[in-house]
């Protein structure tokens, strides 16, 4: 376990030192946030609520994502990793802390909008329910973690780049986080259940205000973490043979 | 002691035979250089030994271990390739983050110092000169206090000096009791250091002695000499002109030298002298597929 948090603390110092790369996926959600949230929904403090727990939903899927597909394409190109497995430590420790970077670089990438929720908007939250929005964060991670893992151990990075940029705004867009929870245009209200971001965005708007989850987008969420389960596992053992057997 | 040793492994990539039936065993207090072309099978073989891959077939061990289980590898050094240093962490970082995988790790400073990268300690990799993203490279094998040190190819793209610094680290390594598996495209670095040769030439040993048993096993001479027109010689295995001179390899440099006075040809400045492993390496692998 400690060597796990060595990784982790080299990883972050790795993301830190080009601090664009966490720019970058809290620019997209926070940029949001001004342009469509504060003026259309700022003054409304219920809107101003679950406005921002969709563009959380979105600075979380598009952190997941980007970090994972590209951080870990890039890795597998680079001599360095293949020296790490030399040491007397097998994958574990890389792979765990990993993870763990990365989940911080995903709360990191949330603070602008909770910063311009809370100065900018009225949306309000009690301290209990950010608790459980925080847990929540943590929760709806796991299936764009995976779905960034697949695409990072899958495809080579600049492939990866490409995958990542044409994935996440359609699952935003789709998913219904652009819009208000019942007020996407009809295509969308039809769709969006089958989405991953739909299920997610629903947890998060249950976390942080009065909504009832529809039962359809949980259980496609239970199926997509499943399918991106076996995807990223099939895809890491796949890079694995390649390069390690 | 046996640190390290391949026994009739064999690698292969789809259809490419990269090692077969390889034997090769490590010693304790040796120094091995590992000699042989582009895609002879030496990076297949240290990747073997050092646990990145399996093999097809055969066993590899690793101190009495299979060197895939983490715990064989707590007294092995390897030098990552240059081009593979993490290039936003500071040099100290990266020395710090090897030293987290090892039970004693040498302290950062002394190891730096051995090194003569001290003062470059607070620098980030990525602006380092090819020579000291090299040093670096090499200082990283030995943080775990290692017993076996495994260098791929560790002086390539250093100057002079560069190169006999770090051949004064891998020296006092080996004189105070440390085992060394080095490849090198540098044979000179290989006729300097190694005691113990080996030849490595489409994916098989060709080749496993001393330097000098290995130069006298080719036993080609070189007859050098500056002429105009050269008449066609009995016994010459490769002809080579650089710089004016002829150069001619031969394994028997007294007859050939008789057959030229005899030939009647003008010539000068003639030179005699056994070939560098370099030579005689070439000799054998290019020799080989006939011989195969």
């Amino acid at each position: 376990m400690p060597l796990a948090l060595t990784h982790a603390r080299y990883q972050l110092l790795e993301t830190v030192r080009i601090p664009i790369a966490i720019v970058g996926s809290a620019f997209f959600p926070a940029a949001s946030m001004l342009f469509f949230v504060v003026p259309f929904a700022g003054k409304d403090p219920v809107g101003a609520t679950f406005a921002t727990a969709s563009m959380v939903t979105f600075a979380v899927m598009s952190a997941n994502i980007f970090q994972y597909g590209i951080g870990v394409a890039e890795d597998r190109a680079q001599p360095w990793d293949p020296f790490t497995r030399t040491l007397p430590a097998g994958p574990a420790p890389r792979f765990a802390g990993r993870i763990m970077a990365g989940l911080v670089i995903t709360y990191l990438s949330l603070i602008p909008v909770v910063i311009i929720a809370a100065t900018l908007t009225e949306a309000r939250i009690t301290p209990g329910k950010f608790l459980l929005a925080l847990v929540t964060v943590g929760v709806t991670s796991v299936p764009f973690t995976l779905m960034g893992l697949s695409i990072g151990y899958a495809l080579p990075s600049k492939a990866a780049i490409v995958v990542a940029q044409l994935i996440f705004f359609p699952l935003a867009f789709g998913g219904g986080l652009l819009s208000a929870p019942d007020q996407a245009p009809g295509f969308i209200q039809a769709i969006a259940p089958y989405l991953p971001t739909r299920g997610a965005a629903e947890l998060m708007w249950a976390a942080v205000g009065d909504y009832a989850v529809n039962p359809l987008s949980l259980v496609m969420l239970g199926v997509w973490l499943v399918v991106l389960a076996a995807l990223a596992a099939w895809a890491y053992r796949r890079d694995e043979g390649r390069r390690f057997s | 002691m046996t640190l390290a040793r391949a026994d009739r492994v064999s690698r292969r990539y789809g259809d490419t035979l990269a090692l077969d039936q390889v034997d090769l065993d490590v010693r304790a207090g040796e120094l091995v250089g590992l000699l042989g072309p582009n895609g002879a099978g030496k990076s297949t073989l240290i990747n073997l030994l050092v646990g990145l891959r399996r093999p097809t077939s055969g066993r590899v061990e690793l101190f009495g271990g299979d060197p895939r289980d983490p715990a064989s590898r707590r007294r092995l050094g390897v030098t990552p390739q240059e081009t593979g240093l993490p290039g936003t962490l500071r040099v100290g970082e990266v020395v710090d983050f090897v030293c987290a995988h090892y039970p004693e790790p040498i302290p950062r400073g002394e190891l730096l110092d051995r090194f003569g990268l001290n003062e470059l300690v607070r620098r980030q990799t990525g602006g380092l000169s090819g020579g000291q993203k090299r040093r670096l490279a090499v200082a990283l094998a030995f943080v775990g206090r290692p017993r076996l040190v495994v260098l791929d190819e560790p002086t390539t793209g250093l100057d002079v000096e560069a190169r006999h610094t770090l051949w004064e680290a891998i020296r006092t390594f080996h004189a105070d009791g440390g085992t060394v598996l080095l490849s090198s495209h540098y044979l000179e670095e290989v006729e300097a250091l190694a005691q113990r040769v080996v030849v490595i030439g489409h994916g098989r040993v060709l080749a496993d002695d001393s330097v000098d048993a290995v130069r006298s096993v080719v036993g080609v001479r070189r007859v050098s000499l500056t002429v105009d027109d050269l008449p066609a010689l009995p016994g010459v295995a490769r002809v080579e002109r650089v710089d004016g001179r002829t150069h001619l390899f031969t394994p028997d440099a007294d007859q050939l030298v008789r057959d030229l006075i005899t030939s009647g040809v003008a010539f000068r400045d003639l030179e005699v002298r056994p070939t560098s492993l370099e030579e005689a390496f070439l000799a054998i692998t290019t020799a080989e597929p006939a011989a195969a």
